[in-house]
């Protein structure tokens, strides 16, 4: 199972650099996307997969004795999707502008040097 | 020492963003529930400031859960600066623009704006947390977003789109060492991993989270070679914001790097000449970069990437004089660049133009104010007696007695060059007379009624005065200084407060 979540953050993580590094503003905002699900599986991965051991104290003991799932990561990621939604919405809204505005989907007819 | 008053930096900024929000329509009263929010963040700022100037510590453990495990914020001194300096900034950017900006921007929400953005920036510097660290600086890059954007000209969506990705990559790199970091250490809490970091003898591991950290920071602090967002970017949106975010945005980066630079990744030799060589290439480059520009926006922009240079190399050295020479620095920065940003404001306000060509013969026609422009700009060269003199002399000791002799000529060459893009600005918009008087277009300045003049002069001599007080009472300051250098060079105390 680690295993293969580990080469799935790989895959993302690569779409991701090579989405963002092509000149073309949506592919950019795909690729950034991209990233931050890597991101996201990847705290998942480093929080150790345990499965179907909740983190809850039994009523007869006062700590737990077995092995448990760690609930930071998972609350850490839920953190992380809500903040990348607003900022993914946010950036596919100014690409739409940007588009309209400077009428180009080319990163590289964009610079407005010295003016 | 416990106390929840320290959350308040972060609630005022709410509250007032709030009320403004529920007075969407109502511009006038948005100005002044604005100004009034400052003044009292800034009266806080100084009150939190006076309980730990001695060096003591404030934590605060959100829901009175203990320290590791638990959301804990944390002033100590270096904190309190910070909030202090953000609160000044805060006042005389929030004074400014309810002159400067116009109603079609503030329809469009810049006042509560302004105060989530300074929220989010208290919010980092009081975060005892890694992941909280995090989320704060996601609250300053959503609102810097929306500030930046505000208002829609085609050369700010053009610049905003190379903010916004940058900054959004920093974020992912961030969050990566986060995770790479929780896996390690199996906790976030800053007190707690320095506890970790120290015993952990998987150093290699370590580096490369450091590594991670380092391009993230690097990135949002425009170090080189991660710095080419900055001047695309700072120039387009109204002098008001790119003030604030000229002050105050690469600052955090810098904060964030001398936190977390001092508290986990130390004795490591591989990290400090990474940090060193990183800093003397941004000094030049930006330096280089401010000579050659014309447009006065684009060339304090420059300085701002050369400058943040200087505190970096601070870090890289890690003496205690060397880290007090950056910390020095750091109030001096974000006081002065704040300012020459607003006085670009107040000079395309008086010529129609940012372009150094086009200004020409402001001496001639405002003589006083030339001359209060005079001073900021030499503080920012760093003329002595002026503020930007002290900390260079501290940070050059520093790198010397450390033997770092790259790190002194860096530092000597960059402010060489600054003090050549600075007379260039000053012979060409001031001594030079326009090149067509008539067709000047003309000077809104002049003809503002007194007390919005009043109003856009005051905080620029405002900032003035505390750069002047910077500079001739260098000694307090720099005593202050070399206490929260000390404090971050042993971090015990941090430590045992934290986790007690």
């Amino acid at each position: 199972m680690e295993i293969l979540i580990a080469i799935c953050i790989g895959l993302l993580y690569a779409a991701g650099i090579f989405l963002i590094l092509r000149r073309s503003l949506v592919r950019l905002i795909l690729g950034l996307i991209l990233l931050g699900n890597g991101a996201n599986l990847l705290i998942f991965l480093l929080g150790r997969i345990t499965k179907g051991k909740p983190p809850i104290i039994p009523d007869s003991a006062q700590t737990i004795a077995d092995v448990y799932a760690d609930p930071i990561p998972q609350a850490l990621i839920l953190t992380a999707i809500v903040i990348s939604f607003g900022l993914q919405a946010f950036a596919i809204i100014l690409v739409k502008r940007a588009y309209r505005e400077v009428n180009t989907d080319d990163l590289d007819q964009m610079n407005t040097h010295e003016q | 020492m416990n106390s929840n008053l320290i959350i308040l930096p972060i609630i005022i900024p709410l509250i007032t963003a709030v009320l403004q929000m529920f007075l969407w329509f109502r511009i006038r009263e948005q100005r002044w529930i604005g100004l009034v929010g400052h003044s009292v963040s800034l009266v806080f700022a100084l009150l939190m400031l006076s309980h730990v100037k001695d060096g003591s510590i404030l934590t605060m453990q959100a829901g009175n859960w203990p320290a590791p495990y638990g959301i804990v914020f944390v002033v100590d001194a270096f904190s309190a600066l910070m909030v202090l300096l953000t609160s000044i900034s805060g006042i005389a950017v929030g004074i400014y623009s309810s002159i400067a900006i116009k109603s079609d921007r503030a329809a469009f929400g810049f006042f509560p704006l302004l105060q989530f953005l300074l929220m989010g920036l208290y919010g980092s510097f009081i975060a005892g947390d890694i992941f909280n660290l995090y989320v704060w600086f996601e609250v300053i890059i959503i609102a810097s977003f929306v500030l930046i954007t505000l208002g829609g000209e085609k050369a700010q969506l053009a610049g905003a789109m190379k903010y916004v990705t940058l900054n959004l990559l920093a974020s992912v790199i961030f969050l990566t060492g986060i995770a790479v970091l929780y896996g390690v250490m199996g906790t976030l809490n800053l007190a707690d991993l320095a506890q970790k970091i120290a015993l952990s003898d998987q150093q290699h591991l370590i580096n490369t989270i450091a590594v991670l950290f380092l391009v993230a920071f690097g990135i949002k602090s425009a170090v080189f070679p991660m710095y080419f967002w900055l001047p695309d970017a700072y120039h387009t949106p109204p002098a008001a914001i790119s003030a604030i975010f000229g002050g105050l945005l690469t600052k955090v980066g810098v904060y964030a790097f001398i936190r977390i630079f001092s508290l986990l990744f130390i004795n490591d030799t591989f990290i400090q000449d990474l940090l060193v060589i990183l800093a003397v290439c941004t000094m030049i480059v930006g330096a280089l970069g401010a000579i050659n520009a014309r447009n006065i926006r684009i060339i304090f922009s420059y300085l701002i990437i050369s400058h943040i240079g200087y505190m970096i190399s601070g870090l890289g050295v890690f003496t205690v004089a060397a880290l007090a020479g950056t910390l020095f620095y750091l109030i001096h920065d974000i006081i002065v660049k704040t300012n020459v940003f607003l006085i670009s404001g107040l000079l395309q306000k008086i010529r129609g133009s940012y372009h150094i060509d086009k200004m020409g013969g402001l001496y001639n026609s405002y003589p006083i104010l030339s001359l209060l422009i005079a001073l900021a700009f030499l503080s920012l060269v760093g003329t002595p007696p002026l503020s930007g003199f002290w900390p260079k002399v501290l940070l050059v000791k520093g790198a010397y007695q450390a033997g770092q002799y790259w790190v002194v000529g860096g530092i000597l060459t960059a402010s060489f060059l600054t003090l050549w893009a600075i007379v260039r600005i000053w012979s060409k918009a001031f001594w030079t007379p326009a090149s067509d008087p008539d067709k000047l277009p003309g000077d809104i300045f002049r003809r503002l009624p007194f007390l919005r003049r009043a109003g856009l002069i005051s905080p620029i001599v405002g900032l003035l005065g505390i750069s002047l007080f910077l500079g001739f009472a260098w000694k307090p300051i720099a005593d202050f200084c070399w206490m929260i250098a000390t404090q971050l060079k042993d971090p015990s105390l941090y430590i045992q407060t934290v986790l007690q």
